[in-house]
C-alpha cells in the first residue's frame, strides 16, 4: 500500500506531501502520525504541502484533524507552502483550516514550531496566542 | 455554444478521482485557464467525484470542452445510478450533511465554479452539471 513518509527530526517530526493525494493516502498518514507523535514523543509535525496543488473539503479535514489529534498528545502542528491557489479555493470552498498553525516555507515553520515548543516548556508567556 | 471535445471517464474506485483530476488539469491547461481557475475547477470535481463514490458507489463523467464566442470553458457532467438526494434544497446548504462529512461539499463545489445544476430523482440516481469558464 502507498504510504506517506514520515522522517523524524529530533523533537520534531516531518511530513512532505509529494504526491497527489486521495482519501485513503490522507487517511493513512493522519493514522501513522498520531501514531508516531505517541512512540517518539515528538513535540512538533510540520507538513510540507508545497507539492500538493489540490487539497479538498476531505484533504483539509484530515489536516486539520491532524492538527487536532497532535494537540491532544501534546505535540504542535505547522502546515508550510501552501500554493496560493490553494489557499483561496479553500477558502472559497468554506474550509479556511480553523486552528490549524501555517507558515510561509519549511524555514519559517521550523521556527515557529520551535518557539512554540520552547513556550510550552519555558511556560513563560501565555498560551493560546491564537484564536480557535 | 459548441462543445470542441468531449470525452467520458468512469470513476468507480477511489483511486479513479487520480486520472480525472489530472485529465481535467490537461484540459485547462490547453484552454489557458489561470491557475486559480485551474485549481477550483478540479477541487469541485474531486468533491463531486466523492460525492458519487461515497452515496452511489460511483457513476460516470462527462467531459466537454465548451466555446462561447471568445470564451472557452469546461463543463463536467457526473451521472450516477444511486439513491438520489431526497432534498434538494437541504443538500445545498452550508454545513448539512447525511453522511459524516462537514456538509461543504455541494454547496462549496458550488461556489467555485461558474455554472452549477443538479438534478435528482429517489431511486433513480443524480445528475450535476457544472461549468467553469475560462475567466469565469
Amino acid at each position: 500500500m502507498e504510504r506517506i513518509p514520515i522522517l523524524r527530526m529530533g523533537n520534531l517530526l516531518l511530513v512532505t506531501i509529494q504526491v497527489d493525494l486521495y482519501d485513503r493516502l490522507a487517511e493513512t498518514l493522519e493514522a501513522d502520525l498520531v501514531q508516531m507523535i505517541n512512540k517518539s514523543g515528538a513535540q512538533g509535525v510540520l507538513i510540507d504541502i508545497s507539492a500538493v496543488s489540490i487539497i479538498d473539503s476531505f484533504m483539509g479535514r484530515i489536516i486539520g484533524n491532524i492538527a487536532m489529534m497532535s494537540k491532544i498528545l501534546d505535540a504542535e502542528t505547522v502546515v508550510v507552502g501552501m500554493q496560493p491557489a490553494v489557499a483561496i479555493t479553500l477558502v472559497e470552498l468554506g474550509l479556511p483550516l480553523k486552528g490549524v498553525h501555517s507558515a510561509l516555507n519549511v524555514e519559517r515553520g521550523m521556527v515557529l514550531l520551535q518557539k512554540k515548543i520552547s513556550v510550552k516548556e519555558t511556560g513563560d508567556v501565555e498560551e493560546d496566542g491564537y484564536s480557535e | 455554444m459548441v462543445i470542441l471535445n468531449k470525452e467520458q471517464m468512469v470513476i468507480i474506485r477511489e483511486v479513479d478521482v487520480i486520472p480525472f483530476r489530472n485529465r481535467i488539469k490537461e484540459y485547462a491547461v490547453k484552454i489557458g485557464m489561470s491557475l486559480v481557475n485551474q485549481t477550483k475547477i478540479i477541487t469541485a470535481a474531486s468533491e463531486l467525484a466523492r460525492n458519487m463514490l461515497k452515496y452511489a458507489k460511483g457513476g460516470k463523467v462527462s467531459i466537454e470542452i465548451l466555446n462561447r464566442g471568445r470564451e472557452n470553458g469546461i463543463r463536467l457532467i457526473f451521472k450516477d445510478e444511486g439513491p438520489g438526494i431526497g432534498d434538494i434544497n437541504m443538500a445545498m446548504k452550508d454545513g448539512f450533511s447525511t453522511g459524516r462529512s462537514l456538509g461543504l461539499g455541494l454547496p462549496g463545489t458550488k461556489r467555485l465554479v461558474s455554472e452549477f445544476e443538479i438534478q435528482s430523482e429517489l431511486g433513480k440516481g443524480t445528475t450535476v452539471i457544472v461549468t467553469k469558464w475560462k475567466n469565469g
